[in-house]
């Protein structure tokens, strides 16, 4: 029992630091780095109390999926200058936006603390495992009986919000020459070839 | 306290005599590689060192030890001395959970695929930071081309994945092998092994979609400013991800350490022999396919994964599903 609390210590306090260093720390990198820690750290814990399938699920959708695409849109900004106009240069104009949302944020926390007490055998994790049924079969019986509804609702918000978000970087260009598969197989070189005489000392015009 | 040391020991042992195996079939793997691809071509292929050339590449590793190990002075020195190491890690530790036989496996947990296609989801950051660290514009571009490529093929191995489980009812990877006792999953699901195969070779980045690393238009790709022991670790990393990719479609497919048939003088052969020998079997088909098929352009890459082989595995999940349901075979839950 003694090891099983020094792993949970080692653990959360991993994850607790890598939190911190997400906001704290100066390269933007940095925080995605410290953020996938952080997830992989908050993995292994949901390993410990026997949420193994939870646990997997979110190292493959958060740090399999969601952190490397933040790694992809951090990577195209230019460091350097980043910190300098973060740190040295002209006034943040995100704060107040901030400041809402994290207050918003800390009085739902508030909210959800206040109705919620420590189970008394939080880490001797017999609670999960104590029954024949595997975790994955357990989530399985109650996701899609008694909850599928909230979980197809869920599904569905999901792909609102991919929708937005293609609609909303949605932009048509005019003049994009586009490749087509199926064309470029099917060309033969009685459509692809086309036989001009050229005068000399006068240049002729190829449509493409 | 003591008996918890005692444990670690004896895995510390077990996992020793798990990950030496690995690196030597790694090195014998690059080999039969290297001879497969130049028999192909009419060439002899490595020859010369040791019986048949077999000691190639232990030559190449101990040229990669002494040569200088050169890091850019414009790197990020910490992200660029991380990324080899840990796609040389990721590749290992995925082994702990392959079932070479109903008992030889080092941990044999409830959850073994998911865990194998997290640990192998998690082989683009080695890329990614490989990539981004050395500051430069190659090895950048190399690195962006991958992690599009394999984030968008997971998608499709991830949906093959969930048409096996369906079939099975269970995660664990020796269910997933037993489940296959009577009928190999790569005849009723033969559409999903091709596309299995093919997701796998995008996944590691083997020809014809070694984009990544693509000569011609990108030197060497997130390689290339890496050079010595360095460069030697991202390229066994890559191989012992093919091991474990071909080690997957066998467990998912071809039945793992299951006989070819159960009878009696074939089931003699011990189930390790039989898993080697389905691992072996995939290697050279991947080996092969490098060797004959060009290389694709990147659109059609992108077109293949997600135009092609991700709605048809979504189609032919609901196809499984229904067949399964319609004539009553759903797996039943072992409570």
């Amino acid at each position: 029992m003694i090891i099983h609390s020094v792993f949970f210590y080692f653990f959360s306090i991993i994850a607790i630091f890598s939190s911190l260093m997400v906001i704290t720390s100066r390269s933007t990198i940095n925080s995605v780095f410290f953020l996938i820690l952080d997830f992989i750290s908050v993995g292994c814990l949901f390993i410990m109390v026997g949420a193994e399938f939870l646990g997997m699920i979110l190292l493959i959708v958060y740090v399999g999926a969601v952190a490397v695409l933040f790694l992809f849109v951090v990577m195209m900004l230019n460091v350097a200058e980043q910190k300098q106009s973060w740190f040295i240069g002209k006034k943040s104009t995100h704060i107040p936006t901030g400041l809402i949302v994290s207050v918003l944020i800390l009085l739902e926390l508030l909210v959800v603390v206040g109705g919620w007490k420590y189970k008394e055998d939080l880490m001797s994790s017999s609670t999960l495992v104590i029954s024949n049924i595997s975790n994955t079969h357990q989530l399985g019986l109650v996701m899609y009986t008694d909850y599928i509804l909230y979980f197809q609702l869920a599904g569905i918000i999901l792909l609102l919000a991919m929708i937005g978000a293609i609609l909303l970087t949605f932009r048509e260009r005019v003049g994009v020459k586009k490749q087509n598969y199926f064309n470029q197989i099917s060309r033969s070189p009685s459509t692809a070839i086309e036989l001009k005489d050229v005068k000399s000392n006068e240049g002729v015009k190829i449509d493409d | 306290m003591i008996e918890y040391f005692q444990i670690l020991g004896q895995e510390v042992y077990k996992i020793i005599f798990l990950v030496i195996p690995i690196l030597v079939s790694v090195a014998l793997i690059v080999w039969l590689d290297r001879r497969v691809w130049g028999l192909v071509q009419k060439r002899r292929g490595p020859n010369v060192v040791g019986p048949f050339g077999l000691f190639q590449t232990l030559a190449d590793a101990l040229k990669y030890i002494f040569k200088e190990i050169i890091i850019p002075a414009s790197a990020n020195k910490v992200v660029f001395i991380l990324a080899p190491i840990i796609t040389m890690t990721l590749a290992l530790v995925a082994w702990a959970v392959i079932p070479l036989s109903k008992n030889l496996v080092l941990a044999d947990i409830n959850v073994g695929i998911l865990y194998l296609f997290a640990v192998s989801s998690l082989g683009v950051y080695g890329i990614i930071m490989g990539g981004w660290a050395s500051n430069s514009k190659y090895p950048f571009l190399g690195a962006i081309r991958s992690a599009a490529q394999m984030v968008s093929y997971e998608v499709s191995i991830g949906i093959i994945i969930i048409n096996v489980l369906l079939c099975v009812g269970s995660l664990n990877l020796n269910d997933i092998v037993i489940a296959q006792k009577d009928l190999w999953y790569v005849l009723p699901l033969f559409p999903m092994f091709v596309i299995f195969f093919i997701s796998a070779l995008a996944e590691t980045n083997r020809p014809p979609f070694d984009l990544p690393e693509a000569e011609a238009e990108l030197v060497a790709g997130y390689q290339t400013e890496y050079s010595g022991m360095m460069y030697a670790m991202f390229w066994l990393g890559e191989y012992a991800n093919i091991l474990l990719m071909c080690a997957m479609g066998s467990i998912l497919f071809l039945g793992g350490w299951l006989p070819i048939l159960d009878v009696y003088p074939i089931n003699l052969v011990p189930a390790p022999v039989w898993m080697i020998i389905k691992i072996l079997f995939l290697f050279l088909l991947f080996a092969l396919i490098k060797a004959i098929v060009p290389r694709y352009r990147y659109d059609q890459l992108m077109r293949l994964g997600w135009k092609v082989f991700l709605p048809f595995s979504l189609i032919y999940l609901v196809l499984t599903a229904s067949f399964l349901f319609y004539f009553d075979k759903l797996p039943e839950v072992i409570f």
